[in-house]
């Protein structure tokens, strides 16, 4: 018998055979000629500045709702930075999301005040009533959840936003009723926040 | 120039205005221990993020200690190094860095030089105090380089090489606090990324977060193997530096060791990438002189300027940024892939012996040699023209693991035919070399005439981007040099625009050129080194009988009973390439 050399390198046998294939390496971009010409128009408001990235992405989150791969990638097009620095800055930044916002987020606030007037016990009923963790939507799109850092209500504590309207003074027993105000039926000025 | 006085270690010294406190100790011989901190002098390559916080000191009537490396003196500032309340905070630092690191140390391939690794030993830690969470990230494999972020330390080198130096952009820290890791795009794996491979990020590393693809145990079991004829050939930087390996100093020449030493490992023929390179001569010096002649007789579609193909990486990168010029570079093979290409033909017969039993093993100062050598169009049937591409860093392991006493070994030659090269092939590893040597020939093979001064000093330097205009007989040819591809992509955003007015560009992917290959023995930030290897290559060019690729009795022959002419039919099947559009980014428009 021939006796074997012992060879641990395991890595070193994984890797995937390099490729000419050069469509392995293409990144395609699904997105309406729309929302392409707004994210256009959006880089081209800031110059195609590089320094002016945080607000590109501002801007472009409050247009489209959320900043998916695709995305990221015609801002890094267009201000000529890397697509892996647009994604460090947009993972860097909680106010950034890669998942599309519900059509009615909702953000509760944890700042010290709120924190210890109960908003953790708010925020389990929502994960409770809605079936999703912080971070993520409803299937439907209808709501999603984020937490956020002082509104500047503390008075008011604990806080919870949906959309742009703030509820002061919530307890967990409020949460149904909160929420019900946004179900399909009950809303009154329900239309999709996402223009495009 | 405002000069500012102040103490460190009770020594007053009086530095410029702006001088941080690590330079102003450097100074008075006082070393201030980093981690993160890396400076490349003379290539204006400094990573200073202040982030790992090893190199903190006292400074009176400051609250906090403050780090040395980013802390800029002020008038009358007290500094202290060394003081219990520094010693013990740098020493903390340091366990807190190793609580979130594997213990694993004795099998990590960083071992032995691992800045980590070294700065635990100096501060002599014993134990760990500290328990708890553990970064833990998926391992991601290329063909060139492995990522095991686990082992990433956040010193941010890496990203700064990718970034600044070479502008590829692959690499960018992402999330953040704890989970925050160094990684390409949207976690995608290198692969994917636009990374060319060109190692540089490997070559600063201070742990063994990056490293090569290991390859040393597959030519070992090609060596064993009984029926595979097994051959080698070695890149010119790599004898100008792998003697470091073996406690050398920088710049000892082992060509004659290095032979002997592969010939003990088991390797059949021990061949010279150079004789390699000197024919890339002939194909790029012949294809240059091609389109001159073409742009002076004032034909519209004359390509130039002409750039070299040599550099793996930088083809790479041509290929990822620049998929509208991809018509202009030469499209002679690398000397790596010309010497595989050669050796599975014409040499092969000539031993007579079957392409598939004849193993082609090459040894690079580089990593992106191993994914050149696995690109498709460099195999006949599967079978890749090279088989396997180590580092230099891999062939010194491989030397150690062969019980080979490399320092007393004797100096042996290369074997015949193709192993005999010029002085023009070995300064391919400095940048400015490959123009230099493809001058040496077109110059003769222009004018008729022979080179008075073979050394074309207007060429050589450190300088990122250089220019030089060389006088053809009355004609003037213009040249440009880049190094780095930062400069690289400098020099195309002009050829792009119509600005340039270069007749010829060397690129080369690493500052330096290949002798700061991303596969060369760890400078750990001592830019003398490569200074040294760079000195070490001219003199090797200099000790060289023949200087001029042309000149070399085995190219001569080689065309003579087998390729017939220089970019001849033969030529263009086996030494010349293709380039493919790798540009990321493709919109197609999506109607939802």
């Amino acid at each position: 018998m021939v006796p074997k050399l012992i060879c641990d390198d395991e890595m070193a046998d994984v890797h995937a055979p390099a490729t000419s294939d050069k469509d392995s390496l293409k990144v395609t971009i699904k997105l309406s000629v729309e929302k392409i010409n707004a994210i256009n128009r959006i880089c081209a408001s800031y110059d195609n500045d590089p320094e002016e990235l945080i607000s590109v992405l501002h801007e472009t989150q409050n247009t489209l709702g959320y900043l998916p791969a695709e995305v990221q990638e015609i801002i890094a097009h267009n201000l000529k930075i890397s697509a892996a620095h647009v994604y460090g800055v947009v993972t860097f930044y909680s106010y950034f999301t890669m998942v599309p916002k519900g059509d009615h987020p909702i953000s509760v606030c944890m700042g010290t005040a709120c924190y210890v007037r109960g908003a953790e016990k708010i925020l389990d009923e929502l994960k409770k009533e809605l079936n999703i963790n912080i971070g993520e939507t409803t299937p439907d799109q209808r709501f999603s959840i984020s937490c956020l850092r002082c509104v500047g209500a503390c008075g008011l504590a604990p806080v919870m936003m949906v959309g742009e309207k703030v509820y002061g003074r919530v307890s967990p027993n409020d949460v149904r009723k909160i929420l019900e105000e946004y179900r399909e039926d009950n809303c009154e000025e329900c239309k999709p926040t996402q223009q495009l | 120039m405002e000069m500012i006085e102040l103490s460190i270690d009770n020594k007053v010294l009086r530095v410029k205005k702006g001088t941080t406190i690590l330079k102003a100790a450097r100074k008075v011989g006082i070393e201030i221990p980093t981690l993160c901190h890396m400076e490349l002098h003379n290539m204006n390559i400094e990573n200073k993020p202040g982030s790992c916080r090893v190199c903190v000191v006292e400074v009176d009537g400051r609250r906090n200690l403050a780090p040395a490396c980013i802390t800029e003196v002020t008038p009358g500032m007290v500094v202290n190094t060394h003081t219990v309340r520094v010693l013990n905070a740098r020493k903390t630092i340091v366990e807190l860095l190793i609580s979130d690191h594997p213990y694993d140390c004795l099998v990590c391939a960083k071992s032995g030089n691992c800045d980590l690794q070294s700065i635990a030993h100096k501060f002599g830690i014993r134990r760990v105090h500290f328990k708890g969470e553990k970064s833990t990230y998926r391992k991601d494999t290329s063909p060139s380089i492995i990522r095991d972020v686990d082992k990433c330390i956040m010193c941010r080198r890496c990203e700064m090489m990718c970034n600044e130096v070479q502008t590829v952009g692959a690499l960018s820290a992402v999330n953040r606090g704890f989970i925050s890791v160094v990684a390409p795009a949207f976690e995608m794996n290198l692969e994917q990324s636009s990374c060319t491979y060109c190692g540089q990020c490997v070559s600063v590393c201070p742990t063994g977060a990056l490293t090569e693809v290991d390859s040393t145990n597959k030519v070992l079991l090609a060596l064993m193997d009984k029926s595979k004829t097994v051959i080698v050939q070695t890149a010119p930087s790599v004898r100008a530096a792998l003697g470091e390996e073996f406690g050398l100093p920088a710049g000892t020449l082992v060509t004659g060791k290095m032979v002997a030493a592969l010939r003990r490992i088991g390797f059949k023929y021990v061949f010279d990438t150079d004789f390699a390179a000197d024919l890339t001569i002939m194909e790029e010096g012949t294809e240059l002189l091609g389109r001159l002649k073409a742009h002076l007789a004032g034909e519209s579609n004359a390509k130039l300027p002409i750039l070299t193909s040599c550099c793996p990486g930088w083809v790479n990168f041509m290929e990822h940024n620049f998929p509208d010029l991809l018509h202009i570079p030469s499209t002679a093979k690398s000397p790596q892939q010309m010497f595989g290409a050669i050796a599975k033909t014409y040499f092969a017969d000539l031993i007579g012996v079957k392409r598939q039993d004849l193993v082609v093993v090459s040894v690079m100062p580089c990593l992106a040699k191993k994914y050149e050598c696995q690109r498709d169009e460099f195999k006949v049937d599967g079978n890749p023209d090279v088989d396997f591409s180590i580092s230099t860093r891999e062939l010194a392991d491989l030397i150690k693991q062969s019980n080979i006493d490399f320092l007393n070994l004797p100096d042996e030659d290369f074997d015949t035919p193709l192993g005999e090269s010029t002085g023009a092939s070995v300064i391919f590893g400095n940048t400015g070399g490959v123009i230099e040597a493809a001058c040496r020939t077109a110059y003769e093979l222009y004018t008729g005439k022979k080179l008075d001064v073979i050394e074309f000093e207007s060429l050589r330097g450190k300088e990122g981007i250089r220019s030089a205009k060389l006088d053809f007989d009355g004609l003037t040819l213009n040249i440009g040099i880049a190094h780095g591809l930062s400069n690289a992509r400098k020099l195309l955003d002009d050829v792009r625009a119509g600005k340039s007015d270069y007749h010829a560009i060397e690129i080369m992917a690493c500052v330096g050129g290949c002798i700061a290959g991303g596969g060369q023995p760890y400078h750990h930030g001592d830019s003398k080194i490569l200074r040294q290897r760079r000195n070490a290559i001219y003199r090797e060019d200099k000790n060289k009988t023949i200087r001029k690729s042309h000149e070399n009795p085995y190219i001569i022959q080689l065309y003579k009973d087998f390729l017939g002419q220089p970019c001849g039919q033969k030529s263009h099947e086996l030494l010349h390439t293709v380039y493919y559009d790798k540009s990321r980014e493709e919109i197609t428009i999506h109607h939802d």
